[in-house]
């Protein structure tokens, strides 16, 4: 097996007995990226020197008979929503054209701890609003199952690179679906974690109560591994939650005896594609054979998830985004007649349309006279939809759903179409809403040969459990999701 | 006219906490050194979060308590959104609809000094304080320039209720105010640097024939740094009202009767209108989801509350009734801040209160003064005092040898000789500064005198009154520590048997 | 009820939101932000009487730090990232116009 076609377990038992280095590895994943990510697209940044010389530090450390980190040695991308210490980070955006952080990001700074070789900053829907990576200021981003659709998004970088063997693990970041839409596009395994799981300082904000971090990669072993690696409490962001992080490897690979899966009627609704369905239900068979039990529950307000959804994010957002005035960091325009006019002409030219849309959705929603109507108005919903899942989760360990209503769509498809857009974020907008943890995993192939996802949503702090279920399916229904059956 | 003067005033005050609100950059004046105390925090760098600073929410607490405020058990963070560069975040941390407290006051007396305004406080809460920008005064438009050691550091927001009635309760307001915060030890409420700004707000009500009054526009005064400057803006605004209501009948609510704002110019003693916002606000505040909400125990309260110091208030009630001091001294020494009133509360407890208080409100403060130094710094501490002052007050020494002893420990502190009260004793030995008064001792000198000075004693007995200062004299030169209207009277006495 | 979302409403938004906007760009947002807002209407059926708005995903009170101080950032990496600074200061053009 080739080292770009093996998963991170394969590649970390390679490093580990000595077979390989590295230095190897990463060069590898270097030439990789030469060779496909002018077709792809994934990477803003390729940190090729760092990544090189991280790569023969730990090589060094680990000749030296020195304890390694529980990465050791294995390339990760990172989506460029997060920090990086004096490298590009640019959120997709014009308006952070050329920002340099002074600091790295709590996850960056946990993957640097187990030993990880950051291997490069990811594309990204600018300030990871959007559905397939074509919000990117810089370019877009190819599904590397079929370059004329979209990877997805917002992560949609972070998902390519790995399913197109150009790292074996990213993070990505998930608002209302970013991480779990793309895996499922791209056929890899994407996991959003329960909100304060992983700390988010340094990641910067598209909407502050929804956004978390996840790892994303070509098997389940890989994102629990990854997740280890970058979870766990963190003193520099008040929402993280200070609770013990268990082993997401240990048992993972014993059956979860008993299972008892949720299975909700608002997740079957119109729009979702036959093939889809069909999967999804195909994979509850699986379940069925392997003595899982199915119980219907039923989510309510779940129709309610992409206003409730869309209003609060934009409300945040308008917040979050309120900061890029060309004053201390980042674009400022070159003329303009005062400042006043400084401040809205930069934000006019480093600011693409979807990011402006939201801005003014959020506005409108937090501006007085209205916002008891919208903003206070979704913060309610919100409730109803996190109780919906409390009750549903006295029942069943996890809920099985679909992903996204339909396997990856075309570039171009939906981007004049913003509602329909955001209506493809229908089946994972609910988990951010709630601040559970849910999972995708690739569940089988369209009929056009696009990965077709599923979806885990567990109760909060479940990583574990949702992890050993969606390895139970995964053993059995052995869908490799690598990169290496496109060449 | 007979009209009222209707002042609420809005306080911001800077906490004393060594770090900022939301960050570990240090807490400091230092505006010579701009931008060195930042970080990704403070400077609103994409991706940094704010973690609350304990002590600063700890010590709004003690404030709030001590304004008498009902203190919420449940409080949030609210983001208020606006523009302006020392901002880089373009909000600001700060509390909406949920403060941490509500409803206290503050009394001051009023201004013929007899009676007691009680000016209720609206509520306190805690917010972040922006950076600091600096405008190019020369006219040729040249780049503002923007400083953030300020940005994120911590700061009370204290409002009054319109319960103020003349520019100089307005004045006392904040001397009390100023005097609590200092008391309690919250903040250092230095006005030229800014840990104490204030912003007035003040219009008329003029009475109208038929037994109710109209009111005239609210302006909003700023930009004072002095609390002398507000009781001058405030005495000009008044004048200012009243003359423009005349003029021109404008009412608050009418067109053009909106509230405005008006800038204070110390240099020419008038307030002038500031540019018109030409854009209403729009805070859009909401709850920040970067920060969790706080919820507050009975048991922390009454923790502060055991840590909290006697009260400006109270201790200048006590010091009256428990150290006999009249309503004047009393204050004198509680306005001077805490450290003042602990030092004679000391030098008080071994002595007698009416003459520490005379000591320490003069003797001590001209001596201060004249050192510039504060009293923690002053040379003789209060044991010391003290032990000078039980000295006269058990007649072992006179008022007079008690004055020659703390102007000799004086200069032995300026001649850096460790002082202590083994000094006062030696002081007392050398000097022979010993009284005599009591005891048979003076008699016996007396007699003895008397008895050596036959001629004198008969010439004073025949009435010849200026003989007796001979005696006085021979007397107080056998013993100096005595006094020599003691002695004079004693000498009378025996003379006249 | 959804409300009826004006050009004018939409410039509004556009100043507070710092955005400068085309003549183009009012009427596409009007239509766009208009055909949201007829979307997420459909929050007005719900019966939201007495539910406690759910601003945190988790619930958390009390994250409070010690008053301690480290060290800040040198100047250089403060400024690092500015557009225009003398070294130092951020510079912006003249807050305060001459009226
Ligand atoms: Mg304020
Ligand atoms: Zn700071």
């Amino acid at each position: 097996m080739t080292i770009s076609g093996s998963t991170a377990t394969e590649l970390l038992a390679r490093l580990e007995s000595g077979e390989s280095s590295s230095v190897e590895v990463t060069r590898t994943f270097l030439n990789a990226i030469d060779r496909q990510d002018e077709t792809i697209g994934a990477f803003l940044f390729v940190n090729s020197d760092a990544a090189l010389e991280q790569a023969r530090a730990v090589d060094e450390k680990r000749a030296a008979g020195k304890s390694v980190g529980s990465l050791g040695g294995l390339p990760v991308a990172v989506k460029d929503v997060l920090c990086m210490r004096d490298t590009p980070t640019t959120c997709g955006s014009k308006i952070l054209d050329g920002f340099r952080p002074p600091y790295d990001s709590t996850v960056v700074e946990r993957l640097r701890a187990a030993d990880a070789v950051i291997i490069g900053k990811t594309n990204m829907d600018e300030f990871a609003m959007g559905s397939s990576t074509e919000n990117s200021a810089y370019k877009v981003t190819r599904n590397p199952w079929n370059t004329d659709h979209t990877p997805g998004g917002s992560s949609g970088g972070s998902a390519a690179c790995v399913a197109a063997g150009m790292a074996p693990l990213s993070i990505g970041t998930d608002t209302g679906g970013s991480i779990r839409q793309p895996a499922a596009f791209c056929g890899v395994v994407g996991m959003k974690p329960t909100y304060g799981r992983v700390s988010r300082y340094g990641l910067i904000a598209y909407a502050s109560s929804l956004d978390q971090a996840g790892p994303l990669a070509n098997d389940v072993t890989g994102a629990a591994a990854l997740l280890q690696a970058i979870a766990g409490h963190d003193a520099r962001d008040s929402t993280s939650v200070n609770r013990p992080v268990p082993d997401y490897l240990c048992g993972l690979d014993q059956p979860l005896e008993g299972l008892k899966i949720g299975i909700a009627k608002e997740h079957f609704v119109a729009g979702l594609d036959p093939e889809v369905e069909s999967t999804i239900r195909e994979a509850l068979g699986v379940y069925k054979s392997l003595g899982a039990e199915v119980i219907d529950v039923t989510l309510p307000h779940s129709k309610y998830a992409v206003a409730t959804y869309y209003l609060i994010a934009a409300s945040e957002a308008s917040s979050n985004l309120a900061r890029y005035d060309g004053v201390h960091y980042g674009h400022r325009a070159e003329s303009f007649t005062n400042m006043v006019d400084m401040y809205c002409t930069t934000r006019s030219e480093g600011f693409g349309e979807e990011v402006k849309r939201r801005i003014m959705l959020g506005v409108f929603a937090l501006s007085e006279g209205y916002s008891d109507q919208y903003y206070v108005k979704a913060l309610q919903v919100r409730r109803l939809i996190r109780q919906d899942f409390d009750r549903a989760f006295a029942d069943v360990d996890v809920i099985l759903a679909p992903v996204a209503p339909t396997p990856a769509f075309k570039i171009g498809e939906l981007v004049n179409d913003p509602l329909a857009m955001y209506l493809t974020d229908i089946y994972t907008i609910s988990g951010n809403l709630a601040g559970i943890p849910c999972l995708s995993i690739p569940a089988g192939f369209s009929d056009a040969k696009l990965p077709i996802g599923m979806q885990l949503y567990g109760p909060a702090f479940s990583e574990d459990r949702l992890l050993r279920a969606a390895r139970m399916f995964e053993r059995v229904a052995g869908l490799s999701t690598l990169s290496s059956r496109l060449s | 006219m007979n009209y009222t003067v209707v002042v609420g005033l809005e306080v911001h005050v800077q906490l004393l906490t060594a770090s900022k609100l939301f960050c570990a950059c240090a807490n400091k004046f230092n505006p010579d050194n701009p931008n060195v105390q930042t970080c990704p925090v403070c400077l609103g760098l994409p991706g940094s979060l704010p973690v609350m600073n304990r002590k600063a929410f700890e010590l709004s607490l003690k404030t709030a308590m001590a304004l008498d405020c009902g203190i919420a058990r449940f409080t949030k963070w609210d983001r208020k959104q606006y523009y302006y560069p020392d901002l880089p975040k373009a909000y600001q941390i700060s509390q909406y609809d949920l403060p941490y407290s509500h409803d206290g006051h503050l009394d001051v007396k009023t201004d013929d000094g007899e009676g007691v305004r009680r000016v209720g406080i609206i509520r306190v809460h805690l917010e972040e304080d922006a950076g600091k920008n600096m405008h190019d005064e020369s006219g040729r438009g040249q780049d503002s320039q923007v400083d953030l050691n300020r940005c994120g550091t911590p700061l009370m927001e204290i409002v009054s209720e319109p319960d103020i009635r003349t520019p100089g309760e307005a004045r006392r307001f904040l001397e009390e105010m100023k005097l609590l915060l200092t008391y309690i030890g919250v903040s250092d409420c230095n006005m030229q640097e800014g840990s104490l700004r204030c912003d007035a707000n003040i219009n008329l009500h003029i009475p109208t024939d038929d037994g109710g009054h109209v009111a005239t526009p609210i302006v909003e005064v700023k930009n004072m740094n002095s609390i002398r400057n507000v009781e001058l803006a405030l005495e000009y605004e008044t004048t200012r009202q009243f003359r423009e209501f005349q003029e021109t009948g404008v009412k608050l609510g009418d067109p053009g009767g909106n509230k405005v704002t008006r800038g204070w110019d110390a240099n020419r003693n008038v307030s002038f209108e500031q540019r018109g916002k030409e854009e209403a606000s729009d805070y859009r505040y909401f709850p920040d989801p970067d920060l969790v909400p706080v919820t507050v125990t009975e048991e922390q309260l009454d923790a502060i509350r055991g840590e909290t110091c006697e009260l400006p208030t109270p201790r200048r009630a006590r010091f009256q009734s428990e150290f006999g001091l009249s309503e004047y001294d009393a204050s004198v020494i509680i306005d001077q801040g805490p450290a003042l009133a602990d030092y004679f509360e000391t030098v008080a407890q071994g002595s007698d209160g009416k003459q520490a208080a005379n000591w320490v409100t003069q003797d001590v403060l001209r001596e201060m003064n004249e050192r510039k130094v504060d009293i923690d710094e002053f040379a003789i501490r209060p044991d010391v005092l003290s032990s000078i002052l039980k000295r006269v007050t058990d007649a072992e020494i006179t008022i007079k040898s008690g004055r020659e002893v703390f102007a000799a420990l004086l200069a032995d502190a300026d001649a850096d000789i460790p002082i202590s009260i083994k000094r006062i004793d030696r002081i007392i030995e050398e000097r022979g500064l010993k009284a005599v008064s009591a005891a048979g001792e003076l008699e016996g000198i007396i007699a003895t005198v008397i008895e050596r000075n036959a001629q004198a004693a008969n010439d004073f007995r025949n009435g010849k009154q200026a003989a007796i200062g001979r005696l006085i004299g021979e007397v107080m030169r056998e013993c100096k520590g005595a006094d020599a209207k003691a002695v004079r009277a004693m000498l009378v006495d025996e003379l006249s048997k | 009820m959804a409300i009826e979302l004006t050009r004018d409403k939409v410039r509004e938004v556009a100043r507070l939101a710092r955005l400068k906007l085309t003549d183009e760009e009012v009427e596409t947002f009007t239509s766009q932000l208009g055909h949201v807002l007829e979307y997420v209407d459909i929050l007005s059926e719900v019966n939201t009487d007495g539910v406690e708005p759910m601003a945190h995903a988790v619930e958390q009170f009390n994250v409070l730090r010690d008053d301690a101080v480290r060290e800040s950032l040198p100047r250089e990496a403060a400024l690092a990232n500015a557009p225009k600074t003398d070294g130092r200061y951020f510079q912006v053009p003249q807050i305060l116009e001459s009226s």
